[in-house]
């Protein structure tokens, strides 16, 4: 596998337009973590008011709810939950102006049509080394509704995440071209 | 004589212990699963896996952001009288060590109406069993949405057979797999009744990795659908490669003559779960 491309958000946002499904991606900067609560918050502002709330135009989701701050870092466990239940979400979000979302797991056909509609990418991180993810957040403070706790909108500054590019702006995904080839290595 | 506040203490430690210490079965199936793995990208999700294992465990942070809700299990000897209100015992438990540990709370006070965050991971979920033998075995286990999310029941015909279980299996994972956080711990049930089926699924989970059945009809479907499972190709966190699955525990009961209840709960590659014996 070729080496990791270094992206900072939002200033590189662009360059992951550029990327390959299945490149690995060290993430920097800014992203906000959003899961099932905070969505429907957000698309309820959202029709509201016709434009995303909290500045989040050309910003990144990551779909997490970490656990409170441990080991002097300002989160403890951080780690991507399952993209798939945002799903309902997403294309009108990224129609709004959401650059990439970060979760794991397959996603429906409507959200890979809505990268490529709007240029966006599905990115994903491994579920379950959210001790080790942890490590790669600096800083952390919550932007809105801070009474859903750990669903609360909060500003993240990453340093060097990993994850792999699984829905490229060409609408290709990783999680099935992944299986096809391994499945194809697997069998004898 | 087993008190209620002598469970609620394990349960409290256990709490702790399953959030941030990876089981050594698992963590060995992890390793082994690393130096066999077929895919570049599965190898590397298999060292991110190991190391966040060494790190949690290092600096006391939970393995999984999702420290899930808390199922207990008790297997308490028929004359013993606990005493008290167990399960407020245990919810008391559960709410100091979540505090105490910097744990994520992640319980909706309700499934249908009043979604609000219960704010303290309570209620936990309690089993009570009575054996014959004194004392308690007390289970612990920490069950995150995303596998349990990916479980499945089906009411299956008696005609369906071996094959249509290892058929329902199979597409269950096929289907769910990636956001269940893979390698995974396959936990089926097979027999009982309707309700008490997932439960058999569940306790499956409790058996090291690496440990077959006792009857050699089930430690073969085990066997059996290991391999079909790591021959999908889903891999380490679902991004390609042969290891899918670390094991599989199938756990069979009585059922109805005319009944072949099926279910699968998957662990994901934290499988989290501490047994403890009070005495």
């Amino acid at each position: 596998m070729s080496d990791p491309i270094c992206v900072t958000l939002p200033d590189d946002a662009a360059s992951l337009r550029l990327l390959e499904v299945g490149t690995e991606v060290l993430l920097s900067g800014r992203v906000f973590t959003a899961r099932d609560a905070t969505h429907l918050r957000l698309v309820a502002e959202l029709a509201e008011t016709g434009v995303l709330p909290y500045d989040l135009a050309r910003e990144t989701l990551f779909y997490a709810g970490p656990t409170p701050p441990a080991a002097g870092r300002p989160v403890g466990a951080i780690g991507p939950t399952t993209a798939r239940r945002m799903d309902a979400w997403t294309p009108q979000l990224l129609a709004a102006g959401i650059v990439a979302t970060i979760g794991k797991g397959a996603r429906d056909d409507s959200v890979r049509r809505a990268c490529v509609a709007h240029g966006a990418v599905y990115l994903a991180a491994v579920g379950g080394a959210a001790a080790l993810l942890g490590t790669h957040v600096v800083a952390a403070e919550t932007v809105a509704y801070p009474e859903l706790g750990t669903e609360a909108l909060v500003r993240l500054e990453l340093d060097r995440l990993p994850v792999w590019v699984a829905i490229d702006v060409r609408g290709h995904e990783l999680y099935a071209l992944a299986r096809r080839s391994s499945a194809g290595e697997a069998r004898p | 004589m087993v008190r209620s506040a002598d469970i609620a203490r394990s349960v409290y430690a256990a709490i702790a212990e399953a959030a941030t210490t990876l089981r050594p079965d698992v963590r060995a199936a992890l390793e082994r699963a690393q130096a066999i793995e077929s895919s570049p990208r599965g190898r590397e999700v298999l060292g991110q896996l190991v190391e966040n294992a060494t790190i949690a465990c290092r600096d006391g942070v939970p393995l999984c952001q999702d420290t899930g809700t808390v199922w207990v299990w008790i297997e308490l000897g028929a004359d013993e009288c606990p005493g008290g209100d167990l399960q407020a015992a245990v919810d008391d438990a559960v709410r100091s060590s979540y505090r105490d540990h910097a744990l994520r709370m992640s319980v909706a006070a309700d499934a249908l109406g009043d979604r609000t965050n219960t704010g303290d991971n309570t209620p936990a979920f309690v089993d009570v069993t009575l054996r014959p033998e004194s004392g308690a075995t007390v289970h612990v286990m920490l069950k995150g949405g995303g596998s349990d999310n990916a479980s499945a029941l089906a009411m299956l015909d008696p005609s369906a057979g071996v094959d249509g279980v290892r058929r329902f299996v199979l597409e269950t994972v096929s289907a769910k797999a990636t956001g269940a956080c893979p390698p995974l711990v396959v936990g089926v049930g097979v027999g009982g009744t309707f309700d008490t089926v997932g439960k058999l699924a569940k306790k499956a989970l409790l058996r090291p990795v690496g440990r077959p059945a006792g009857s050699p009809v089930t430690a073969a479907l085990e066997e059996r659908l290991l391999a079909e499972i790591n021959a999908l190709g889903i891999g380490p966190a679902g991004l390609g490669g042969t290891a899918t699955a670390l094991a599989v525990a199938v756990t069979t009961a009585p059922c109805h003559i005319a009944a072949m209840p099926v279910a699968v709960n998957l662990g994901c590659s934290a499988m989290r779960s501490v047994t403890v014996e009070v005495a």
